[in-house]
């Protein structure tokens, strides 16, 4: 296929608005065809992962941007970063790589991006529109914005999220094109009960087993009895967009392009139909924790980063009670909502407890945890899925609950009923 | 880089040009390299993936196409960057995010990975150990005869 470029495109690309403007053209303009397009959009708002300090490579590359003088020409958010920048030092992060990710976040704040440093932007700052046409980065919040808020991004690579915001272009392919986003494969619940559903950990689980099947289709879920909350069909996305690729999903009856299942799958018919059961639930629920002792040295809730809802759903959970001395108890969150979440009270009842709170970045983004660190607890498939690989420590999957009560008695204690 | 001696030919599509000679590491599921590519030493590290534990760098990089992460790019580019990536990496289909690692890393190092896209029938025959050679045209020469 030929590139068509407007004759702006092509003025970026010529160097008539500057060097930085006709590096990021040259990369994307690059990139156009592996997307299998023919030419670029408009884009209206971003969201960058590329400010996470991952070495000296992704810091070349912001540095080098920055010092042509890019400017982002669209709203712009920012993804975690390497280093919770104000808390590191309570943390076993080596300062050279703090400095390092600090120099990182500069770079990416003289382009014009907002500090809001976080993965769910869409809890605590700019919120896309339906049909809004954005380029995203961030897998998790990718997934969301695509399924939950019907806004259109592609789901971006870091180091061209950036490109998309400084021209405000970005390949006209994939989900930015209605065609694109019709249902592929059908997910039917047999057999899950009601008293399920209305589980928190029954969206991780089952965005697992989802995105496991699915990898980079999109799937469609039928048979939900409940409305899910937001944070519950976040977590379902997070976990789909770490065990597969899934950047949309439609859930039939309660996403905006999926009022009935005709309308999801475009009227076509699904590729395969597949029945989720309690028992595929309960495999794929296996699957996520890697420990199966009692041994535990750690706690962490919030990837995606902790909402303000999910904070004042903790704090009860908590008042009155005490961590035991041998497990670390975290939460990871934007300074966003930690700010609100203090200011509404809900973060005393966990200092109390014991807890602390990391911003701007998390477990998996920034070498925080210290060796001893070994067995980690959490609600969050993401953080289950990734941390044995980064981090080479043992994960256990569990209920919120359940997650409280293993803090409080010091060993791995769940209720697997289901 | 030598020649392969009477080589099965495949011709893949060209997504960035090279050219690169070794070892094929062949892995049938895609692969995410962040929290699955240690960029440091150039293990797969994905306990969940079939190549975990084993050593690609300077390997011929066979999977079907990256996965999950939109971190995967920057994973890739620092390991061009330290010199532990691939020599190049054939998949199943055009992958954005091997790609652009690869042309970033280009621009900042000038330092491209040949990423070449395979037909999936030409990915279903390639195994780990063939010794392969990637030209800068798309072609991947396959020392012996295929088994299909």
């Amino acid at each position: 296929m030929d590139l068509h470029l407007t004759p702006e495109d092509r003025a970026m690309l010529d160097g008539e608005r500057g060097l930085a403007v006709q590096m990021a053209m040259r990369i994307l303009a690059r990139m156009v065809p592996v997307y299998g397009a023919d030419r670029l959009l408009d884009i209206t708002a971003a969201h960058i992962d590329s400010a996470l300090f991952q070495g000296d490579a992704t810091l070349d590359y912001a540095e080098r941007l920055a010092g042509l003088g890019a400017k982002v020409v669209v709203p712009t958010t920012l993804n975690v970063s390497g280093v919770d920048e104000h808390g590191w030092r309570a943390w076993a992060v080596p300062p050279e790589w703090a400095e390092k990710a600090r120099r990182q976040m500069v770079a990416y704040q003289s382009m014009g991006c907002q500090p809001t440093w976080t993965c769910a932007p869409y809890q605590a700052a700019a919120r896309p529109v339906f049909g809004q046409q954005i380029a995203w980065g961030e897998s998790s919040a990718i997934v969301f914005a695509n399924s939950v808020l019907g806004a259109r991004t592609e789901r971006y690579p870091d180091l061209l999220d950036i490109c998309a915001a400084i021209t405000g272009r970005a390949p006209a392919a994939g989900l930015h094109l209605e065609e694109n986003r019709a249902g592929q494969l059908l997910f039917r619940l047999t057999g899950v009960p009601r008293a399920l559903q209305e589980d928190d950990s029954f969206y991780p689980v089952l965005g697992h087993l989802v995105g496991k099947h699915a990898q980079d289709q999109i799937p469609v879920l039928d048979g939900l009895d409940v409305e899910p909350e937001e944070d519950q069909l976040k977590a379902l996305g997070a976990a789909m967009a770490s065990s597969g690729a899934v950047a949309l999903y439609h859930l039939v009856g309660i996403t905006p392009e999926a009022p009935t299942r005709e309308a999801a799958f475009h009227g076509r018919a699904p590729s395969e139909i597949i029945d989720v059961t309690p028992e595929t639930l309960r495999a794929a629920r296996r699957e996520l924790s890697t420990a199966d002792g009692a041994k535990l040295d750690m706690v962490v809730l919030g990837s995606p980063h902790f909402s303000l809802a999910e904070f004042k759903k903790l704090a009860p959970l908590l008042e009155g009670r005490r961590c035991h001395p041998g497990v670390s108890f975290l939460v990871t969150s934007s300074r966003t909502v930690k700010a609100l979440a203090a200011q509404a009270g809900y973060l005393d009842p966990l200092e109390r407890f014991g807890g602390t709170v990391t911003v701007d970045t998390c477990i998996i983004t920034t070498p925080m945890l210290p060796p001893e660190i070994q067995v980690i607890m959490t609600n969050s498939a993401k953080y289950a899925y990734y941390a044995p690989g980064l981090l080479g420590t043992e994960m256990v999957f569990g209920r919120l609950e359940d997650c409280i009560r293993s803090a409080i008695s010091g060993k791995v204690e769940r209720d697997e009923t289901w | 880089m030598n020649p392969i001696q009477n080589p099965t030919i495949l011709h893949g599509k060209v997504l960035v040009a090279g050219e690169a000679e070794g070892a094929a590491l062949v892995g049938r599921e895609p692969l995410s390299f962040w929290g699955g590519y240690d960029q440091h030493t150039g293990e797969i590290i994905d306990r969940r993936h079939p190549l975990s534990g084993a050593m690609a760098a300077g390997c011929i990089l066979v999977v079907p196409a990256s996965r999950g992460s939109s971190t995967t790019t920057a994973v890739l580019l620092e390991a061009i960057c330290l010199g532990t990536a691939p020599a190049a990496i054939l998949t199943a289909t055009p992958d954005t995010y091997l790609t652009l690692a690869s042309i970033v890393a280009e621009e900042l190092y000038q330092k491209p990975l040949p990423i070449i896209a395979l037909d999936p029938e030409d990915f279903a025959l390639l195994e780990t150990g063939q010794r392969l050679r990637v030209l800068a045209d798309g072609r991947v020469e396959v020392a012996g005869a295929l088994s299909s």
